[in-house]
């Protein structure tokens, strides 16, 4: 998967609240994938206000390093100051202990599924 | 790339696989994932193999976007250590416990800019903020981690990963005993 490099898809979706769009990276994000997430996901949340939930499907991500990590903690900040809900899911048990590692896991709203992440 | 498995006697200072890349990001993955390879045909375990390849992720990323500022086209020369030596050719054997190696010495040189080692430290954890976690990330899954400028230019970053049980007591301050704690120097590897 990282021979081909990151791919990033994006979809918006109407929920009961308000707009959700789902970001699914999938591939390795390292450093040199890492940028192109942060636009997908600066795109995405720039078109939400506090009523939006901002998804990260992870669930395609077999790696992930502290380029990612800081991707996603950009996006965080950015749901604090504006008010829509981040929730990430689809973690692999690798992607997951570099977010403990960091002492970031309960930082995070994370959840195992897509599914709990649309129903939260 | 050598294997000292096939020769009687390896020195120690001499690494036992070598690998040299400009700093792009693009090449960070083809570097840890065999760097991970070996580690697993060293006998690591799946779990440490791993923690050694964002380790060396981690060293690269910093080496590039710190050390370089960016440029992706300055070398790093990526040195890997078998402590205790690999496992003898041996086509008939599956026994990755016969392996002789009790931990990898992973030495990363550069000619980047020269920093003092002392000011290389991880951003407290509290201050939840993008960037600065590499060098956390780094001494949270490596057992020994040192930095230092190397002779003339650039830095080098020693790290070290034992099996369990096979490295050296830490003290209580989670320290590993004496300054250097492993065979196998680090001299002569790069121009």
């Amino acid at each position: 998967m990282s021979d081909a490099g990151l791919q990033i898809s994006t979809r918006t979706l109407q929920g009961p609240k308000g707009p959700i769009t789902i970001v699914t990276p999938v591939g390795d994000i390292d450093l040199n994938g890492a940028p192109t997430l942060k636009i997908y996901l600066r795109q995405a949340y720039g078109g939400l206000n506090k009523d939006g939930r901002l998804i990260v499907d992870m669930s395609a991500v077999p790696y992930m390093d502290s380029s990612g990590l800081a991707t996603l903690i950009e996006s965080m900040q950015a749901s604090r100051r504006v008010g829509f809900a981040l929730i990430v899911c689809g973690l692999s048990a690798r992607v997951r202990a570099i977010f403990e590692i960091a002492k970031l896991q309960s930082v995070f709203a994370i959840v195992p599924t897509l599914d709990d992440a649309m129903a939260k | 790339m050598s294997n000292a498995g096939h020769m009687p006697s390896h020195p120690a200072d001499q690494p036992h696989a070598r690998l040299e890349i400009v700093s792009n990001p693009l090449l960070n993955s083809g570097a840890r994932e065999m760097v991970g390879s070996m580690a697993r045909r060293m006998g690591f375990s799946e779990e440490a193999a791993h923690q050694i390849s964002l380790a060396i992720d981690e060293a690269l990323c910093n080496v590039e976007h710190h050390g370089y500022d960016r440029r992706d086209d300055r070398p790093i020369w990526i040195n890997i250590f078998a402590i205790g030596g690999l496992q003898r050719r041996a086509a008939e054997s599956t026994n990755v416990d016969a392996s002789p190696t009790i931990g990898m010495r992973i030495v990363i040189e550069d000619e980047a800019r020269q920093v003092d080692p002392a000011t290389i430290k991880s951003r407290p954890l509290e201050q939840i903020r993008p960037g600065g976690l590499g060098v956390h990330i780094i001494r949270e899954v490596m057992d020994d981690v040192r930095y230092e400028r190397r002779e003339r230019v650039g830095m080098r970053l020693t790290m070290v990963k034992y099996k369990p049980g096979l490295g050296p007591t830490k003290n209580p301050a989670g320290e590993l005993p004496g300054g250097s704690s492993s065979e196998g120097g680090t001299r002569g590897m790069t121009p």
